[in-house]
């Protein structure tokens, strides 16, 4: 579904110098897959991201996605930032019906679907209000529902429930599991909580920074589906005990 | 409910309006002040229902009422047309920009006067006096909200597909909305100070030239009185604008973009 090869990007800074943000940076994704990538902060997480996303050009190498070369922002691809960015003038209903009217698509045919979605993330009841109205957790939960109204086949969530507590983001991260299982959409999902990368994902891939570049990929071998007691599992210790080990080694523990 | 009767400024304003009423009553009493120098407020009160009984005073507080509110329109239209069309444009604002700032800083008063040798001792030149004093802090406030949209927004918008007049719409002009709200806040003052300088340099009828007229005859109680109606349009425009700006801008809190 996503193919990166060499991927490269350089920033120019403002005295002339350039940063290299991400280096040689290959990966695929498969359709359907989940693939949580972890890393500190500056290892061009949020940069890669954005390129997937069509939001930001590349300096070098090649990013196929479905199929076609990534040259702008594409319909079939839904994302969620880290900061809900509902705006705050319209209902949790028409935040989440935005990418129909931009899309200029029936907004009677997909209200339903919308309503059963907000549903399913527990939303049911609160479509007329205002964001400000939301708690944080809910504000995320309705951009989610957002990223999912017109079905695309691809998600990109940028640390979607970072700015969340332990014990919502837990919650949080249980509810996407099951609106995955029963969407199965290609997920490709960036954190820097080396728990919440592998408790999600098929695959885990680790990133470090400057420049920022694939350490490794790490397959994910805990059943589905999976419930928050997976975390107390000796193969999810050992597996975060070995990526904690790899941001040792790197020397890029924040 | 009835929280306002528990609050102390319900009682706090109006006292502070007797005391000041009051001593200022009692001491042009006391030091036999004449009246040419300070009137008691119980001479202005009476200087004002003698002009409120004149059918000329109405005509006055009409014809200003007016150019306040045609310059007003006039100006707050062409800030917000020429402001959209600055901030589309980066190069355009860039390079008027500046310009802007450095009229911003010319006291718009001083060109009162050629306004009138302009557009004549009649309304236009009034209303037009009052346009250009609103014209300048709308614009920059709606330049300025025009470009306070955050990058998340945009980000997400353009990764919606958004064409530019959609991002324009849907994201650019709501963030603009409290800026351009302060800006009307300010304009809706400034545009009874244009009205009223420009029956200054030159006019037959308002209350800009009522107050010379009065001041001709050295009736300072009537000055005073006219003052008082002007305070009163003040004050009722600017709280038409705070309720008109409460329901338009319902997501912000009037107070955090009022100083913007």
């Amino acid at each position: 579904m996503i193919r990166i090869h060499n991927l490269e990007k350089t920033y120019r800074t403002r005295d002339g110098g350039t940063v290299e943000a991400l280096a040689r940076v290959s990966l695929e994704v498969a359709e359907g897959e989940f693939l949580s990538v972890v890393g500190p902060s500056g290892c061009g997480k949020t940069t890669l991201l954005k390129i997937l996303a069509g939001l930001s050009p590349k300096s070098a190498g090649e990013v196929i996605v479905a199929g076609q070369p990534v040259n702008g922002p594409r319909r079939d691809i839904g994302i969620v930032f880290q900061d809900a960015t509902l705006l705050a003038w319209r209902t949790v209903l028409e935040n989440v019906l935005l990418p129909v009217e931009v899309q200029k698509l029936r907004l009677a045919e997909h209200r339903e679907r919308a309503l059963a979605l907000l549903a399913l993330v527990g939303l049911a009841g609160f479509e007329g209000r205002y964001p400000n109205e939301l708690s944080g957790g809910m504000q995320q939960r309705a951009a989610i529902v957002r990223a999912l109204v017109l079905d695309p086949r691809i998600l990109l969530m940028d640390e979607p429930f970072g700015a969340l507590d332990a014990m919502t983001r837990e919650r949080m991260n249980v509810e996407l599991l099951r609106i995955w299982e029963e969407r199965k959409k290609t997920v490709f999902f960036i954190t820097h909580s080396i728990p919440e990368a592998v408790f999600l994902g098929d695959r885990v891939v680790v990133m470090s920074p400057r420049p920022g570049r694939i350490v490794d990929v790490m397959r994910v071998p805990l059943p589905r589906p999976r419930g928050l007691a997976v975390m107390g599992s000796p193969e999810f210790g050992a597996l975060t005990a070995r990526i904690r080990a790899l941001f040792e080694a790197e020397g890029s523990i924040d | 409910m009835r929280d306002w009767l528990r609050r102390a400024e319900t009682y706090t304003i109006p006292g502070v309006f007797v005391l000041v009423v009051g001593s200022w009553e009692l001491l042009v009493r006391a030091l036999g002040i004449p009246p040419i120098v300070i009137p008691a407020p119980s001479a202005v009160a009476r200087a004002l229902v003698r002009l409120l009984s004149l059918p000329s005073f109405w005509t006055d507080i009409k014809v200003t009422l007016f150019e306040t509110l045609a310059g007003f329109a006039i100006g707050a239209a062409s800030a917000i047309v020429v402001g959209g069309l600055i901030a589309q444009f980066r190069l355009l604002e860039r390079t008027v920009y500046p310009y802007l700032v450095g009229i911003q800083t010319v006291p718009k008063i001083a060109i009162a006067p050629i306004l009138v040798i302009w557009f004549g001792f009649g309304l236009a030149s009034k209303v037009v006096v009052s346009a250009v004093i609103v014209f300048f802090p709308i614009l920059v406030n709606v330049i300025q909200g025009l470009g306070a949209t955050r990058q998340q927004e945009l980000d997400l918008l353009r990764a919606m597909c958004a064409s530019r007049w959609q991002i324009f719409w849907k994201v650019k002009v709501p963030n603009a909305l409290p800026f351009l709200f302060a800006g009307l806040n300010i304009g809706i003052v400034f545009s009874v100070l244009g009205a009223i300088v420009g029956e200054f340099v030159g006019a037959q009828v308002g209350l800009g030239y009522r107050i010379q007229q009065l001041n001709f005859t050295l009736d300072i109680a009537g000055m005073f009185a006219v003052l008082v109606v002007l305070g009163a349009i003040g004050i009722t425009l600017h709280l038409l604008m705070r309720a008109i700006q409460r329901r338009v801008v319902f997501w912000a809190e009037p107070d955090r973009v009022s100083g913007a």
